[in-house]
């Protein structure tokens, strides 16, 4: 038996001549939803699907986790939430699992992620973001978090961003419309 | 428009969608429901954030692997002198989708986002022969199940 790729599971949706129509259908939506009370009629109209395919392709690929969310994108620096941390840690491997989720319960931690390190230079294997209007109110929480949890003993760095050169959100849709099978 | 600007009303409005927009037929209204505000007004402070810029979009937030795209954070140690060359290099390479400053021997972090997992080591590659200097790629390995909800 074939093993569906991700990408056929997106295509696969419902009508058998759709995959056109479904790839403009992600390629709009990450334009973001139209803010109107009938937002998923007007996607339906731009790409030639009724309003109730749209919604149920949208419901799939949110329930397949291909979309984690319909969520509000918010900038944040707009916002003054611009002391922007990226905290990271050299955790003993046997102890990096217990330690991510140790961190990715606090509410002040926004992402947390293991990655490689890459030796000599860089010993650190776990990366969380910490997000706050100010910088001594961010390292003031991460002193209370770093005793709470017991993590004194780990070396940690703290890499606050100083300037953002480029922030968008990335195009899966757009670049990959051009090379979905059958389209 | 400024933060003084952004009343109790928008800040509920931000903190509740942040969650996401419910998937139903008329969403926009199930959430003015919730909020004790009507569609309309909802609509008409989501248009004005969004048009002030505060809000970018409703975007899904699409899962970029189960999407057979390829996704890493990764760095560079720019000497001060180099910078700017180095920003506008990382600037013309279209995968590059974060760039980020930070205060550390490692002084650029970006991600790139591509739209196969196969090509993020070839624009390491680019990357390291346009710059001429060593890229630190770190993809991740774990995700650790964070709820992003920033109250503001």
């Amino acid at each position: 038996m074939m093993t569906a790729t991700p990408l056929a599971r997106v295509n696969d949706c419902q009508q058998l001549n759709a995959p056109c129509a479904h790839s403009k259908l992600r390629a709009l939506l990450e334009q973001g939803l139209p803010l109107t009370p009938h937002p998923w009629q007007v996607l339906a109209e731009q790409c030639g699907l009724e309003e109730a395919e749209v919604m149920g392709c949208v419901k799939r690929w949110r329930e397949e986790k291909l979309i984690k969310r319909l969520g509000l994108v918010v900038r944040h620096r707009r916002l003054g939430i611009d002391a922007n941390a990226m905290v990271v840690w050299n955790v003993p491997d046997e102890l990096v699992t217990r330690v991510g989720q140790a961190l990715a319960k606090e509410t002040i931690v926004t992402l947390c992620y293991r990655r490689p390190r890459r030796l000599p230079d860089w010993p650190f294997n776990l990366f969380c973001m910490i997000h706050g209007v100010k910088r001594e109110a961010v390292m003031a929480q991460l002193e209370t978090l770093v005793e709470r949890l017991g993590l004194a003993e780990i070396e940690h760095q703290v890499l606050f961003s100083q300037h953002a050169y480029r922030q968008c959100g990335g195009s899966y849709a757009l670049r990959r419309n051009d090379e979905l099978p059958g389209v | 428009m400024n933060f003084l600007e952004f009343d109790a009303q928008d800040r509920a409005i931000v903190n509740r969608l942040q969650n996401g927009l419910p998937l139903v037929l008329h969403p926009y209204a199930a959430v003015a429901e919730e909020l004790g505000v009507s569609e309309e007004e909802l609509l008409a402070r989501l248009t004005r954030l969004r048009d002030s810029g505060v809000l970018s979009r409703f975007g899904p937030m699409y899962h970029a692997e189960r999407m057979g795209g390829g996704l890493t954070l990764a760095a560079l140690a720019v000497p001060e002198a180099d910078y700017e060359r180095v920003v506008e290099i990382l600037n013309n390479v279209p995968e590059v989708a974060h760039n980020y400053r930070r205060e550390h021997t490692l002084n650029m972090w970006f991600v790139l986002a591509t739209e196969s997992s196969e090509r993020i080591p070839q624009v390491v590659t680019d990357i390291e022969v346009a710059t001429g200097l060593p890229v630190f790629n770190m993809p991740k390995e774990r995700e650790f199940y964070v709820r992003v909800h920033l109250s503001v």
